[in-house]
């Protein structure tokens, strides 16, 4: 498969379209954000927990496919899992996208991103909300 | 079409022969005159300048002194002394913003900027304006992309200080009536200074017959060096003018408590400069010379008409900025649904370099009501082939991404 395909690929282009995880929370236990100054992608988080584990995840945000699918798709796949797990999720999608590390199955359709560790340039905006949602979880665990 | 200048001048070329490059304005390619200028330089003439008695100093010295000239005369003053060599157009800008605020700010003076300005002539005002508790003021631009002249001249009636403004927008391309708003500045009794960061790679500048009293170049964007820049300004006005930043070279007398500092341009040259990236920069501007800046121009506004036409041929492409002889060589455009560094990627893969984002300009996105634009841009060594293959890739970026766009 071609870079671009690889990297584009149904899912990316399907969760930014039609996100299953965007909108907001009525009382989030955790609020965090992140933003990429140099392109404009930015995300906001919430989180309720409960007992060490995450009971749902929505975020709000602009821009690249990327940054929000990725989002779309670690909001869906940590929601209903302990703290500590999420956090294990978040190094091995970091391993994946940034070092270029084989994909975890654990990963689920996050391996779709794999492509992203060929094109530096576009790794913050995959990791942006993984970012955000480490930053929600310090003393949590 | 050829390219204004053989493609064979730019080893970038041979060594990816494929590439259509279209991002002069984030930064030139650079001629071969230009290397081997630096290299003749580094392996004949390199010493460290005016601070040598020995032959070898005094003809870096002399290489070094040269450059400024031949960047006087690129810019139009018969003065060498008028032109400082600073890193960038930004260091260039934060030099103007500290000395002109400690010379001139009081509390609410007034700073007039522009709503399409680049980071680097926004940033360093506002900073002066809080150090000096002035206010600062941006003059809007209409939809076109063009400055609203009635909105400049009510800001003007505040009189502010003040007015910095570009001369070519980075994300618009617009070329602004430079020679008339720095003389309406100017009646109102400001210091008026010039961002010619796009403007002097892609327009023939005479500094004495735009009116500025500064006027501010990026050298890396007109085929020269990283490192070295020229920044000019009026005589009396550099005299009058406390340094920015203080050291060596600079100074007249030193003592423990205090230091008397040496006349311009030397004033503003603290420490070491960059003076093997002056002798390129000369070059650079020697090569623009001999092809002729009225010719670079004409080429720009080839292209970008070019480009502008074909663009509008593809649906759901919005593309921004000014149709008219005030419209240089850059072209920015979105698709709505596709975020601009999707789509710059993609044109990456196929080839076309071009650039994403807000492009340093934060505000003038505010103002376009996009988070982002993805902008192609065009010199001497682009052709109108170059303008088809980004039309081409752009026609087939729809296709890709058609499932996000509308």
């Amino acid at each position: 498969m071609g870079l671009l395909e690889d990297l584009y690929q149904e899912v990316v282009l399907t969760r930014y379209k039609a996100p299953r995880k965007r909108g907001t929370l009525p009382n989030p236990s955790r609020i965090s954000g992140g933003k990429n100054p140099s392109c404009g992608d930015e995300i906001e988080l919430y989180l309720t927990l409960e007992d060490g584990v995450i009971k749902d995840v929505r975020y709000q945000g602009q821009g690249c496919a990327v940054s929000q699918a990725s989002a779309d798709l670690m909001a869906e796949l940590v929601s209903g899992k302990p703290v500590e797990e999420a956090l294990e999720l978040a190094k091995k999608f970091k391993a994946m996208v940034v070092e270029g590390a084989p994909p975890a199955p654990e990963l689920g359709d996050l391996v779709t991103l794999a492509g992203v560790a060929k094109l530096p340039s576009r790794v913050k905006c995959a990791t942006l909300a993984w970012h955000a949602l480490e930053d929600a979880l310090k003393g949590a665990a | 079409m050829n390219p204004l200048v053989p493609r064979e001048d730019f080893p970038i070329f041979e060594a990816h022969p494929d590439l259509a490059f279209l991002d002069s304005a984030a930064s030139a390619q650079k001629p071969r005159a230009v290397i081997e200028a630096m290299k003749r330089f580094y392996e004949t003439r390199y010493a460290n300048v005016h601070r040598g008695s020995y032959p070898l100093s005094e003809a870096a010295t002399e290489d070094y002194e040269a450059a400024r000239a031949t960047l006087a005369a690129f810019l139009g003053t018969p003065d060498p002394a008028e032109v400082v060599f600073v890193r960038n157009a930004t260091e260039g800008l934060n030099l103007l913003a500290h000395a002109l605020g400690e010379h001139l700010l009081k509390p609410g003076d007034r700073i007039l900027v522009t709503e399409m300005e680049h980071h680097a002539n926004l940033v360093p005002w506002q900073q002066a304006a809080r150090r000096h508790g002035a206010l600062l003021r941006a003059v809007p631009f209409t939809e076109e992309g063009r400055l609203d002249l009635a909105a400049f001249d009510r800001l003007l009636a505040e009189e502010p200080k003040i007015v910095a403004f570009t001369q070519m927008s980075n994300v618009l391309g617009t070329v602004n009536p430079v020679a008339e708003l720095a003389k309406r500045a100017k009646a109102a009794g400001a210091v008026v200074v010039v961002d010619g960061a796009q403007g002097a790679p892609h327009l023939p500048v005479n500094v004495r017959a735009l009116g500025a009293d500064f006027y501010v170049t990026s050298g890396h964007k007109m085929l020269g060096p990283t490192g070295a820049s020229a920044l000019w300004g009026r005589r009396e006005l550099w005299e009058a003018l406390p340094p920015f930043l203080t050291g060596g070279g600079m100074i007249e007398r030193v003592e423990i408590e205090e230091s008397t500092f040496a006349p311009p341009p030397e004033r503003f040259e603290a420490g070491t400069p960059a003076f093997a990236e002056a002798v390129g920069l000369a070059a650079a501007a020697e090569y623009l010379m001999r092809v002729g800046m009225k010719k670079v121009w004409a080429h720009d506004r080839a292209l970008v008409t070019r480009a502008l036409a074909v663009l509008k041929e593809i649906p759901d492409l919005t593309v921004f900025g000014p149709e008219g002889e005030d419209r240089g060589g850059v072209v920015s455009f979105a698709f709505e649904g596709v975020h601009a560094h999707d789509l710059a990627t993609f044109l990456g893969q196929k080839g076309v370099a071009v650039r994403s984002g807000h492009h340093c300009a934060q505000p003038l996105h505010k103002r376009l009501k996009v988070p982002a634009t993805t902008r192609a841009s065009f010199y001497l060594y682009n052709t109108e082939e170059d303008v088809d293959r980004l039309a081409d890739a752009l026609t087939e970026a729809r296709k890709f991404f058609a499932g996000l766009i509308g």
